[in-house]
C-alpha cells in the first residue's frame, strides 16, 4: 500500500475500538475503491496470492457476495465455506473449525455467526486477520462503514447530522455498530422503536431514545430503517405486522416529519410493507441501492487496510 | 484412618458459632475435639499424640458447602465424589452437600444409599447428598421426603431448576413440615431468565440477551408468600441482587422460617469481569452490577444472608469452549471458596469470623449438623490456614476434573495448610520456608 497512514489493527471485530481517524481512513480508501469498481478494469493486485475464506454460519446473500466480490477485485483467492453442509452441523465446535481452517493457512477469514462474541472467540484461535461480518446482536462493522460512506458521499460530512435509526434495535447488530460509528464521527443519533424492541441501558449508549416516529424523525437528515424478523412480529415483541407498520413502518406520512431533503437507508433485506413502504424504498429519497454498491467498496477498503498487516504485506 | 490423637498448638482459634477468637491449642481424640483453649499444652494430651505447630495460623471449623455439583453417578468425566472431595479438602471444605441432578437423579432412596456408600469408600471429606424436590427434577410431583431423609438426604431441591408451579411448591412446603425437611429453591424464573447475563447497559453493548433481577425477585417473593402460607422451612439457594436482600430481610423480620445463601461468585465478581465474553463467568444467577455485589456483601455482613456457597459446577471443555451465549452455565469453586471469600476480609468488607460463620456455623445450623463449631465433643472437622499468604491461581493446581474456574490467574490471599475430617488429616501443605 502507498498510504501514509497505516490501519493500526490486525482484525476488524467491531467499530468499538476504532478511532475517528481509523474510520476516516477506511472511508477515504473506500472512496478510491468506488472509482475502481466503476471502471471497466475492476481488478487490482493488492491481495494477489492471498487466500480469503468466507465462513458464514448464518445464511447471507448480500454480505457474503459483497465480501466475495471485494476479495476478487483485489486479486485474492476467495473460498466460501458452506456451513450447512460442513462438519459444523456434525457437532464440531467453533474453535475446532477455526483451528482446522487456520491449518490451511488462509490470510483473511470473514466470519458471520449467530452468537455475539463468536467472532472474538475465533479471532483468538487463528493466526490470520479476521473480519466480523456480523456476530449475533453485537456488531456488524462493515455495514456501519458502508452506511457512513453512503451518508458522507451524499451529505458531504457526517458531523452535525441528525440520524434516526428505527425499528428492532434490540436484536440489531447494525444498530449497535452504527451507534458507535456515528457518535465517533459527531452525528446526533436517535433511536426509534417500540419499547419491547429497545435494549435496556440504551439511553447511556450515546443516543436519544424515542418511541414515536413523529418525535424521533423530527428534523432528521437520515432515516435508517431496520429489518424486523418475521418470528418477532406475531405477538412476541409486537402484536401484529399491521400494528407495527401503522406506528413504525416508514411511509410518506412519517417521512414528512424529517427534513425535506432527508435520505432513507435500509441494510436489507427489506420487508416491504412491514418496516418500509414500497414507494419509499424505491423513491427519490432512498439510498438503499447505493448502499449495496458502497458495501463492496468498503469491504475492499478493509481488506486492503488489513493486508498491510499480513506477513510480507504492506 | 489416622486415629492417633492430635494436638495442634500455637494456633489462632476462631469459633464462628460463638464469635470467640483466642490463641491456644486444640486437642483431638477419637475424631472429636477433646479440649481447646489457651491453657492446653502437650502435657494434657495422651501418649502417642501427634503434635502440630500451627505457627500462629488460623484454626477454624472445617468449611461446609451447601451447593456443589458432582457428576457421579452419570457424568463421571466431569467430576467424581473422589475428585470433588480432593478439591474440597485442598480448599478446607470438610462437608460438601452434593446436588441431585445426576443421572439418574437423586429422587429415590436407593440412589441416596449408593451416594452415601460411594462417598464412604472413595471420598476424603464428608460428601452428603441433597435429594430432588420433585421426581425426575420435573417440577411436577414431590419426592419421598420421609424415606429420602431417613436414607440420609440433607435437604430437598431441584438444583439448577426452579420449581415454577406454585401448587407443587405449596404442597411441598406443607408436606415438608411433617418431616421438618428443608426446601431449597434456585430462585430463577425460567421464562424471565432466558437471557445469558445481567440485563443492562453492558449486556446491550455486548449484544447479549439480559436476565432481569425480576427473574429472581418474583420467584423469591412468591416462594416467601408460600412459606408464610404453609409454615414450611424455606431456603433460597442463591440471591444475587439488592432487591432480593430487601425481600429476605422483610421475611425474616416477620418471623418466617426463611433463610438464603449467596454464591461466592456473586460476592467477589461483577458483570464487568465477563470482559470479552469470558465463558467461565457465565453463571446462574448471572454476575450482576457492582451495586448488587456490594448489597449482597453488606447483607452477608449484616446477617440477612445466612450462608455462602461455592456453587461448584464442573463443566467440561466442550461445554465451555463455545460462544458465550451458547456455553453452559457454571464455574468450579470448592478449592477457591475460602481464598476468594478472604478477598472480602482483606478489603475490609467483613470480619473473618463473619465470613467463616457463613461457610461453617450457619450451614451447620441450617442442616442441624454437629459440625461448624469449636467446642468440646464436636466432630474434629477443621481447617488450618494462613489468611494472608498470597498466591496466583494456576488452574493446573486444581484437583477438580474440570478447569472452569472464574479465578483463572487471579491473585488471591489465603492458603489452606491442613484439612482435618473426623480427626484425620485429609490435606496437608507445608508452609513455604
Amino acid at each position: 500500500m502507498t498510504h501514509a497512514v497505516r490501519f493500526p489493527h490486525r482484525h476488524l471485530l467491531g467499530i468499538e475500538g476504532l478511532s475517528p481517524s481509523d474510520i476516516t481512513m477506511l472511508l477515504d480508501l473506500a472512496d478510491k475503491a468506488v472509482e475502481v469498481s466503476r471502471q471497466v478494469e475492476k481488478k487490482k493486485t493488492t491481495l494477489r496470492g492471498r487466500t480469503q475464506i468466507n465462513l458464514f454460519f448464518e445464511a447471507s446473500t448480500r454480505t457474503q457476495s459483497s465480501f466475495e466480490l471485494a476479495g476478487k477485485r483485489l486479486g485474492a483467492d476467495v473460498m466460501n465455506m458452506a456451513v450447512a453442509s460442513s462438519s459444523i452441523k456434525k457437532g464440531e465446535t467453533l474453535i475446532d473449525t477455526a483451528m482446522t481452517l487456520n491449518a490451511m493457512r488462509p490470510d483473511l477469514i470473514v466470519v458471520r455467526h449467530h452468537a455475539a462474541g463468536a467472532v472474538h472467540l475465533l479471532a483468538r484461535k487463528v493466526d490470520c486477520s479476521v473480519i466480523n461480518a456480523g456476530d449475533g446482536a453485537h456488531e456488524h462493522p462493515t455495514q456501519a462503514l458502508l452506511d457512513a460512506l453512503t451518508i458522507r458521499r451524499n451529505k458531504g460530512q457526517i458531523r452535525g447530522l441528525i440520524v434516526a435509526i428505527c425499528g428492532d434495535i434490540l436484536h440489531s447488530r447494525v444498530a449497535r455498530s452504527n451507534l458507535i460509528l456515528l457518535n465517533a464521527l459527531g452525528a446526533e443519533v436517535r433511536v426509534v422503536g417500540p419499547s419491547t424492541l429497545l435494549p435496556s441501558g440504551l439511553e447511556r449508549m450515546g443516543c436519544k431514545v424515542f418511541t414515536s416516529m413523529r418525535d424521533g424523525l423530527k428534523d432528521a437528515d437520515i432515516v435508517m430503517m431496520l429489518r424486523l424478523q418475521r418470528e418477532r412480529m406475531n405477538g412476541s415483541f409486537v402484536p401484529s405486522v399491521k400494528e407495527y407498520f401503522h406506528y413504525y413502518g416508514l411511509d410518506s406520512g412519517k417521512l414528512a416529519y424529517a427534513k425535506p431533503d432527508a435520505l432513507v437507508m435500509h441494510p436489507g433485506p427489506m420487508n416491504r410493507g412491514v418496516e418500509i413502504a414500497s414507494d419509499i424504498a424505491d423513491g427519490a429519497q432512498s439510498l438503499i441501492r447505493e448502499q449495496v454498491e458502497m458495501g463492496v467498496a468498503v469491504r475492499m477498503a478493509i481488506l486492503e487496510a488489513l493486508a498491510a498487516h499480513l506477513p510480507n504485506g504492506g | 484412618m489416622n486415629l492417633a490423637p492430635l494436638l495442634i498448638r500455637n494456633a489462632r482459634l476462631i469459633d464462628p458459632a460463638s464469635g470467640k477468637t483466642e490463641n491456644g491449642a486444640l486437642a483431638i481424640q477419637d475424631g472429636l475435639i477433646a479440649a481447646m483453649g489457651p491453657g492446653i499444652d502437650s502435657a494434657a494430651v495422651p501418649d502417642g499424640a501427634t503434635v502440630i505447630d500451627a505457627k500462629g495460623m488460623v484454626l477454624a471449623p472445617g468449611l461446609i458447602d451447601l451447593r456443589a455439583f458432582v457428576g457421579e453417578p452419570g457424568h463421571e468425566h466431569r467430576e467424581t465424589l473422589a475428585s470433588a472431595s480432593a478439591a474440597a479438602a485442598a480448599g478446607g471444605v470438610t462437608t460438601v452437600i452434593t446436588m441431585p441432578d445426576t443421572h439418574p437423579p437423586v429422587d429415590d432412596p436407593a440412589v441416596v444409599d449408593f451416594l452415601m456408600r460411594r462417598a464412604r469408600d472413595t471420598a476424603c471429606v464428608r460428601m452428603l447428598p441433597a435429594a430432588a424436590l420433585t421426581k425426575g427434577l420435573q417440577g411436577r410431583e414431590m419426592t419421598e421426603f420421609g424415606l429420602l431423609g431417613e436414607a440420609g438426604a440433607m435437604f430437598f431441591t431441584d438444583a439448577r431448576h426452579a420449581v415454577d408451579d406454585p401448587l407443587v411448591m405449596r404442597r411441598a412446603l406443607t408436606y415438608a413440615r411433617d418431616f421438618d425437611a428443608l426446601i431449597v429453591q434456585h430462585v430463577q424464573d425460567k421464562r424471565l431468565s432466558g437471557g445469558v447475563m445481567n440485563e443492562g447497559e453492558l449486556a446491550s453493548r455486548l449484544g447479549l440477551s439480559g436476565i432481569p433481577r425480576e427473574a429472581e425477585t418474583l420467584m423469591l417473593e412468591r416462594d416467601i408468600r408460600l412459606a408464610r402460607l404453609t409454615g414450611g422451612r424455606y431456603h433460597a439457594a442463591m440471591i444475587s441482587c439488592a432487591d432480593s436482600v430487601e425481600i429476605v430481610r422483610r421475611a425474616k423480620q416477620s418471623g418466617l422460617q426463611v433463610t438464603c445463601g449467596v454464591s461466592i461468585n456473586s460476592l467477589t465478581l461483577n458483570e464487568n469481569d465477563i470482559g470479552p465474553y469470558r465463558s467461565f463467568l457465565k453463571l446462574s444467577p448471572p454476575l450482576r452490577h457492582e451495586d448488587d455485589r456490594q448489597a449482597v456483601v453488606a447483607a452477608l455482613a449484616e446477617g440477612v444472608i445466612d450462608v455462602v456457597v461455592s456453587d461448584h459446577d464442573p463443566q467440561d471443555v466442550e461445554a465451555k469452549r463455545q460462544p458465550f451465549a451458547e456455553c453452559a452455565d457454571g464455574a468450579i469453586g470448592l478449592q477457591t471458596l475460602l481464598s476468594a471469600g478472604l478477598r472480602l476480609v482483606h478489603a475490609g468488607e467483613m470480619s473473618l469470623a463473619r465470613l467463616l460463620a457463613a461457610i461453617s456455623a450457619h450451614p451447620a445450623a441450617l442442616l442441624r449438623l454437629p459440625q461448624g463449631r469449636l467446642t468440646r465433643g464436636a466432630p474434629a472437622d477443621l481447617v488450618l490456614f494462613d489468611p494472608d499468604e498470597p498466591f496466583v491461581l494456576d488452574p493446573a493446581d486444581l484437583h477438580s476434573l474440570c478447569r472452569n474456574t472464574a479465578f483463572d490467574g487471579a491473585r488471591l490471599q489465603g492458603v489452606v495448610h491442613m484439612s482435618i475430617v473426623a480427626g484425620s488429616i485429609v490435606h496437608r501443605q507445608e508452609p513455604q520456608a
